[in-house]
């Protein structure tokens, strides 16, 4: 056994591509393959800026997940601590001289593209967070240094995030931090008196909100309230996903989107389009395919032998779940409005870079589950 | 090395939690999968709907007005194809070079060209704008010559209402313009169907027969994006043209009235006094309504307002004037009716009478002498009629004359300005005047003056029945549906019974009691014309295929002074305000007769002078025309 870990150690490229979990890897392909497609539509059926720029994205960040998978699993925990200082570093920089859009600064010019740090600290904070908990003992993690600890990790990126405004992404690591923390073992009760303590203040919370995300939450109780203003999004988007039917208008067919009815269509909206021109069927096939991956993650992680991948993984899939949920609810009316991309399909470098370098990290868990973590 | 403890204690937690967690995914993603089935299945028609609203919008075509005939079918309103000249702002490449590219080709007014900067700002850019809506073919021609440098003007060919006789008709058919927003609330098919630069009826038959004469509309659907801008056509669904039309009268006859009364003021109508077919129906002076179609400019518009002989009133039915002497044959007909005369009463005639103080005097001064009902008639002795309207009394006149159409709607409502004129009884002034009846306005009455006040389609109407033997009409100038021929309505007549289009039954429609007095009212009136001393004796025509019977009058419009009636002025000393208007009714040919008309020249002076040669002129040319019409028979059958 001790030997055997010490071969695991000095795995070999050939053994490395055998154990990359190909499963996962074809999902992943199949879903990128799709996005194509779909960004290929939104172009109403020309291969023009979105198509081209998602395309040469998708060949870009694909070999690195594959890049990031090839180093140790030990690597990635030895440098975790050290990759969310740098994702925090970041975010410091883009604070001061990010690039202003649409209100808001968010984003750095990296010359060849412009990447957005609070996507990559979606991912940054599972393994800043994982490698926390795997380093302390079960009965310190319920102690009060311990919760300080997590708490800071997560509230900082946080304060940065929710500063630039992006309050989707700051919900979204929020939710990826705390989903760590459930999983490490921290006391139900914890949860459960922060969730009563954040219903009693939701009052006040909402008395700070901005006027535009007041005005989304009340979109959202009544989208009939301003069809043509703030509820035009979702009406026309449910109009979309509506007279798509069971089997779809078709490939390219979606009058919604080639006619301009769908705003965001790249991005946000992107399951909208989807789901207009492929219907109930692809939408639920859709839903499966994220299913396996998620899945697929899961039980990566389940036979991963030490905790750090073993939380970073079911962390990631959480995470994974999460963007899918909160962008579907969102376009089905069932959220409010928050700036939230469906991970590969969205068109946007910096969310396919955090997602692609997320499954990286997976798939050498994958290669490396029998390594142990000291 | 060997797990601890506590490692191991650690990942059952994390395997535990994430159990928990697992379970919640699946719940989630069943709940999305549920809305999802929610929207795109049990919702799916709602939203379908909702995406073709999006996607899909109509634009209605103005509509084709139905063509309006004659009674020979020639096309008297139709439509014409016009050119028009549209520019699409969003494919010009400087507006303001092509402003004044146009503004050199079309003599575009500096107004115009401020109306097209001021619809540019208000239409999206890939809506037209209208430039011109009537080119001439020379400027189309120009247009397209100079196409390669007017980049984003389209000249466009549309159909536009027509009036090829100009202003012949006008009076009858009114004309069509833009309809205010009152006009297309009032109507609810003109609200369904109407357009930007749809016209409608605005007067006559136009606006009577709008519903029939409008058509549908034809609908273009296009696909639009979320702009408003057309991607592509999906559908043209054509419209309907509306209905035809065609009418009982005779172009060349109206042409003629036309002519006739060529800057007069007055009214000519020509009636079949069997089938009550309007043949002519002339208001002059006449204006040309394919001004209205384009909007007529202000200096046209005051020019016809402003012109002192009305161009503007229907004088054929909205002219009220009082009958004159052409109300004795009614006169006469009333007493011989009461048995008050007969053919042998005589009244001595001295040139005037004086009743309670007051004298009423004969239009010849010297006097007829002893004069009999036909003489009275032939010389239209003004004595003889004062002494048979006292003898006879006003009520029992207008029991009369109401039977003969004066005093109502002629057409009924087929035109709003239609007048239905006065005859006058005691009750009549007690209830509007308040004031008991004097004998004196009977007599007056007996000569058509007074009260008495007329259209002149009445007297035309009143003269044909007394033509055709006594029997009531019912004037149309529509074809209708169930059209009589001229020999089954001249049959039935003579049976003393009328065929009713209305019920279709025959009814009785005799307006005598014995007919022999209608015979002598006709003979009284042909004595006027053909005998010598008749008033209208000079306007005879010899030849019995168009010799006809008729009776002319004078009516006054003002009060004859004492000092005038001495004067006895020429018609030119008199201011034109205040001459007479001539009149004359008659009907033709004498021998079977088949046509009535009645003929007013305002101001024109004596009715033997200036009316009855009009009807000598026209006469031959309704005969002429006679056999044509006969073989009209092909009747179109056309339900209004």
């Amino acid at each position: 056994m001790f030997q055997h870990d010490r071969l695991s150690n000095e795995i070999t490229l050939f053994q490395k591509i055998k154990n990359l979990d190909y499963i996962l890897l074809i999902s992943v392909i199949l879903l990128s393959v799709l996005s194509v497609f779909v960004m290929y539509s939104t172009d109403g059926g020309e291969i023009l800026f979105h198509t081209k720029n998602h395309f040469v994205k998708l060949a870009v960040f694909f070999p690195l997940m594959i890049f990031v998978a090839f180093f140790n699993i030990k690597f990635w925990h030895n440098f975790s601590y050290i990759i969310y200082l740098i994702v925090i570093l970041l975010l410091i920089y883009v604070s001061f001289f990010g690039i202003k859009s649409s209100g808001s600064q968010r984003w750095m010019d990296l010359y060849l593209f412009v990447l957005q740090p609070s996507e990559l600290m979606k991912v940054a904070i599972i393994m800043c967070l994982a490698k926390y908990f795997h380093r302390i003992k079960i009965e310190n993690v319920n102690s009060f240094t311990s919760i300080t600890i997590v708490l800071s990790i997560i509230i900082i990126p946080i304060i940065f995030v929710i500063s630039q405004p992006d309050l989707g992404t700051s919900i979204l690591i929020a939710l990826s931090g705390l989903i760590i923390l459930w999983l490490a073992g921290m006391k139900i009760k914890y949860f459960i008196y922060s969730f009563i303590t954040f219903l009693i203040s939701l009052p006040f919370i909402i008395s700070f909100l901005k006027p535009y995300q007041k005005l989304r939450i009340l979109t959202f109780l009544d989208p009939d309230r301003d069809p043509l203003g703030a509820g035009y999004q979702i009406i026309q988007s449910k109009i979309a996903i509506g007279s798509g039917g069971l089997n779809g208008k078709g490939f390219l067919k979606g009058t919604q989107s080639y006619l301009d009815f769908l705003p965001e269509k790249h991005t946000d909206f992107i399951f909208t389009l989807f789901s207009e021109e492929f219907g109930f069927i692809g939408s639920v096939g859709l839903l499966i395919l994220y299913s396996i991956i998620i899945f697929r993650i899961i039980r990566i992680g389940s036979i991963s032998r030490s905790n750090f991948a073993r939380l970073f993984c079911f962390g990631y899939a959480f995470a994974i779940f999460i963007y899918i949920v909160v962008n579907l609810s969102m376009v089905l009316g069932l959220l409010p409005i928050v700036g939230s991309p469906l991970p590969i399909m969205s068109y946007g470098g910096s969310s396919m870079l955090a997602t692609m370098i997320g499954f990286g990290i997976v798939l050498s868990a994958k290669i490396n589950h029998k390594q142990m973590i000291a | 090395m060997i797990r601890s403890n506590s490692g191991i204690r650690k990942t059952d937690v994390i395997n535990r939690r994430m159990f928990i967690i697992g379970a919640a995914k699946v719940v989630v993603f069943v709940g999305i999968v549920a809305r999802l089935f929610s929207l795109q299945i049990n919702e799916n028609k709602k939203y379908l709907t909702l995406s073709d609203k999006n996607r899909i919008r109509e634009w209605k075509l103005p509509p084709t007005r139905g063509n309006i005939v004659d009674y020979f079918g020639n096309i008297i309103a139709g439509n014409l194809k016009v050119y028009q000249l549209h520019i699409i702002p969003e494919q010009v490449e400087n507006f303001n070079y092509l402003l004044v590219r146009l503004r050199n080709l079309l003599n575009l007014s500096d107004k115009r060209i401020a109306r097209i900067n001021k619809l540019k700002a208000e239409l999206k850019p890939w809506d037209s704008i209208i430039v011109s809506e009537n080119l001439s073919w020379s400027q189309f021609v120009k247009i397209n010559n100079y196409l390669y440098d007017l980049v984003g003007v389209k000249p466009v060919m549309t159909i536009s209402r027509n009036y090829p006789f100009n202003d012949v008709y006008t009076h009858v058919l009114g004309y069509v313009s833009q309809p205010n927003e009152e006009e297309i609330l009032e109507n609810e098919i003109i609200q369904e169907r109407f357009v930007p630069g749809m016209k409608i009826g605005k007067l006559g038959l136009e606006k009577r027969l709008e519903n029939h004469l409008i058509g549908t509309n034809a609908i273009q659907r296009y696909e639009v994006n979320a702009y408003g801008k057309r991607i592509n056509q999906l559908e043209h669904q054509k419209g309907e043209q509306g209905s035809k039309i065609r009418l009982t009268v005779d172009t060349e006859i109206q042409k003629a009235c036309g002519k006739l009364l060529n800057e007069k003021a007055g009214s000519i109508s020509v009636m079949d006094i069997y089938t009550g077919d309007i043949i002519a129906m002339y208001s002059s002076p006449s204006y040309n309504p394919n001004l209205f179609l384009f909007g007529i400019s202000q200096d046209e518009w005051q020019l016809i307002r402003n012109n002192p002989l009305k161009p503007l009133i229907n004088k054929t039915l909205s002219g009220l004037y009082s009958p004159g002497s052409t109300i004795k044959p009614i006169v006469a007909l009333s007493a011989l009716e009461n048995k008050v005369i007969d053919t042998k009463f005589k009244v001595k005639c001295t040139g005037k009478m004086e009743l309670y103080g007051q004298t009423f005097h004969c239009w010849k001064e010297k006097g007829h002498g002893w004069v009999s009902l036909k003489n009275a008639m032939k010389q239209s002795c003004d004595t003889y009629f004062y002494e048979v309207a006292r003898l006879l009394g006003v009520d029992r006149l207008n029991i009369t004359a109401e039977k003969f159409g004066l005093g109502k709607k002629v057409l009924g409502d087929y035109f709003d300005n239609e007048k239905k004129g006065l005859f006058p009884n005691t009750k009549w002034k007690k209830n509007n005047l308040g004031k008991g009846w004097v004998l004196g306005e009977t007599l007056i009455t007996g000569i058509g003056q007074g009260y008495i006040q007329s259209t002149p389609l009445q007297l035309c109407m009143m003269t044909a029945q007394i033509a055709n033997g006594g029997f009531a009409l019912k004037p149309k100038i529509i074809v209708d549906s169930n059209p009589i021929s001229y020999e089954d309505a001249k049959q039935s007549m003579e049976s003393g019974l009328l065929f009713d289009t209305d019920s279709e039954e025959l009814l009785d429609k005799k307006l005598f009691k014995n007919q022999r007095n209608i015979k002598i009212v006709q003979e009284a009136m042909f004595a006027s014309t053909n005998e010598r001393f008749g008033t209208s004796y000079k306007s005879r025509i010899d030849d019995p295929k168009y010799q006809f019977a008729g009776k002319t009058g004078t009516a006054q419009v003002k009060r004859i002074s004492k000092r005038e009636r001495e004067l006895d002025l020429e018609l030119e000393q008199i201011p034109y305000k205040d001459r007479d208007h001539a009149l004359y009714v008659a009907y033709g040919p004498y021998v079977n007769p088949r046509y009535a008309l009645s003929i007013i020249v305002e101001h024109g002076g004596s009715g033997s002078k200036a009316a009855a040669p009009i009807a000598k002129k026209l006469f031959k040319l309704i005969i002429d025309r006679h056999d044509l019409r006969n073989k009209q028979s092909n009747f179109e059958r056309i339900t209004v």
